[in-house]
């Protein structure tokens, strides 16, 4: 190896003339594509791109349950921290905003009203938290591995949703306890969680773009979340100073997606409470929309993330 | 021209058949941070709102201009100085990192042997396992099938059980890489995977790479260690500050580039 150095052929001056070159001066393009070769870092058409995300399904299950072990891997309590954090909070929501406050006033059953509020609102706040770090926070992963980038969001949804499915468990014991009795109502749960989870997703994806372009939201973030949380009508129901606002924020409120779908189950769990009809029409207009617009927004986007 | 004389000097290469076209390629990424001041925390307001780029982005333009063909056959190791942009190319061909401005194609999807950056660390070697085989696409049987195999290339016993961050790191990149070798692919690129471990691992490693080889068509391999490249590749490109310096003979490049470095 350590003999004069065979000045190479090749040895060129501009870096594009280095490569040993398609042969008969065509384009390599063309030659490229006279190969069957295929273009690279291209974002496939929809439908392959779905189906291509459906064969992710068993990897997005397994990260999500993977992810959801390993977050409580250090704590000695292990699992029993998914339960021990909602109640948790819950506590503290109480004692301040039931004991300290006296924010119960027009609420009968507020102990079962303000854990129902914080529980699923927490679902959305979350899920729409953890769909603006999904691509930002993972772009070792992106640089990495091929896999539709849509996988991520869609996995961490999932781990909220899972989290969800225990605070579920805790919520219903809880209104149990304070007295609800178990009706038919009940079963409405799952459809408002099905509309409440296509939400969350469609969110999840939109903020994944909006975190992967502008990685600053991440400290914004934190703001807008808890301004929506106290617009969306968790620690009181929002009825009690909306007749005093103009009609505009008044619908506003009403329409207002992270209040709709804690509005519904509200509805479905406690006696005292009746929802309108158009509260259905709303969360049903924002499951849809919102999913939809949210896919397409992040797949527009499919082949620009890794750049960072 | 050039084309002509290569061929005669490696042997395995099949002109007729090529995997990997590569088309005046710049890659550029962005670097957010990391220096400079950003100003205070109005005026990055300021500029959010005017749309415009934050001084602490930088630009790292580490690719610029490479062109090359790779056909089957083909074992290809990239060699040059840290930071020449080796990495990066190779994150390109595979798809992972968009191009500024060029081309690229490949015959089906090239594939980085990167799999580590799906596993998790506090989770067991078994888990891990599993959730490294989806994470490259495969199915829950394939992964079942694959997992005998994987395990016992890693060799690592009865500590598949433990969580992976009690591994030492040579058994982690055993690991690491008995994952990501367990799938076949068309084109398969390694970047600095047989710096860990010991000789051992590492001769089943180099036999397990001209296996896949063998199988797959062209392996790309980033490597600092010359003799790894002259040991298991065909050709090398020698990239300096994202250009390619000189394409040929393993030995020839590996040469060239010793006599200029040393």
């Amino acid at each position: 190896m350590d003999s004069v150095a065979p000045v190479s052929p090749v040895v060129p001056d501009e870096g594009r003339d280095a490569a040993p070159t398609p042969p008969d001066g065509e384009s390599a393009a063309d030659f490229a594509i006279r190969h069957g070769l295929q273009p690279v870092a291209t974002r496939p058409p929809l439908r392959p791109y779905i189906s291509q995300l459906w064969g992710r399904r068993s990897f997005i299950v397994s990260f999500a349950s993977s992810r959801n072990i390993a977050t409580f891997a250090h704590a000695r309590l292990g699992q029993i921290w998914q339960l021990l954090t909602p109640l948790l909070n819950a506590a503290v929501y109480y004692l301040l905003f039931g004991l300290l406050l006296q924010a119960n006033r027009g609420v009968e059953n507020y102990e079962a009203f303000l854990i129902i509020g914080v529980f699923v609102f927490t679902y959305t706040q979350r899920s729409v938290h953890s769909g603006t770090v999904a691509i930002s926070g993972n772009l070792n992963m992106i640089r990495a591995l091929h896999f539709p980038r849509a996988t991520l969001p869609l996995a961490f949804t999932l781990i909220e949703l899972q989290q969800l499915m225990v605070s579920v468990m805790v919520m219903l014991a809880i209104v149990l306890v304070t007295g609800e009795p178990v009706t038919w109502a009940w079963l409405l749960l799952l459809p408002i969680l099905l509309l409440q989870t296509m939400f969350n997703t469609g969110a999840s994806l939109a903020m994944a773009r909006v975190g992967a372009r502008y990685p600053d939201i991440r400290q914004l973030l934190p703001f807008m979340l808890r301004a929506w949380l106290y617009v969306s009508g968790v620690f009181y129901s929002v009825d009690q100073f909306a007749d005093r606002t103009p009609r505009l924020v008044q619908v506003a409120l009403e329409a207002n997606p992270g209040g709709v779908y804690l509005e519904l189950v509200r509805g479905a769990l406690l006696r005292e409470l009746s929802v309108p009809g158009q509260v259905w029409a709303y969360a049903v207009g924002w499951a849809v929309v919102v999913l939809l617009a949210g896919f397409w927004y992040f797949y527009r986007a499919e082949e620009t993330y890794g750049r960072g | 021209m050039a084309v002509a004389e290569q061929a005669a000097t490696t042997v395995e290469r099949d002109l007729s058949s090529p995997t990997v076209v590569v088309d005046d390629l710049h890659v550029i990424y962005r670097v957010l941070g990391g220096g400079g001041a950003t100003g205070s925390g109005s005026t990055a307001l300021s500029r959010l709102v005017r749309r415009q780029r934050s001084p602490g982005v930088r630009e790292v333009h580490a690719v610029r201009g490479v062109s090359l063909t790779s056909y089957r056959g083909e074992a290809i190791g990239l060699i040059g100085r840290n930071g020449s942009g080796k990495s990066t190319l190779l994150r390109a061909i595979a798809g992972l990192l968009p191009p500024a401005s060029g081309r690229i194609f490949s015959e089906g999807q090239a594939s980085l042997l990167g799999v580590h950056a799906a596993l998790m660390n506090d989770l067991s070697g078994e888990r891990n396992v599993y959730l490294g085989c989806l994470a490259m696409g495969m199915t829950p049987a394939e992964a079942r099938d694959a997992y005998d195999d994987i395990v016992d290339f890693a060799g690592i016993g009865e500590f598949i059980s433990f969580p992976m961050r009690t591994y030492s790191s040579g058994m982690s990149a055993r690991l690491r890489f008995a994952i990501a070798a367990a799938r076949s692919h068309n084109v398969l690129m390694i970047d600095e995977a047989l710096a860990t471990g010991d000789a051992e691992f590492r001769r089943k490693s180099e036999q397990r790479i001209k296996d896949l080889r063998d199988k797959s068509g062209t392996v790309f391999l980033v490597s600092h260690s010359l003799g790894v490249v002259t040991a298991t590749c065909s050709r090398a490109i020698w990239l300096d500050k994202g250009l390619i310096r000189m394409d040929g003979p393993a030995d020839e490049v590996v040469a060239a580039y010793s006599a200029e470095t040393s």
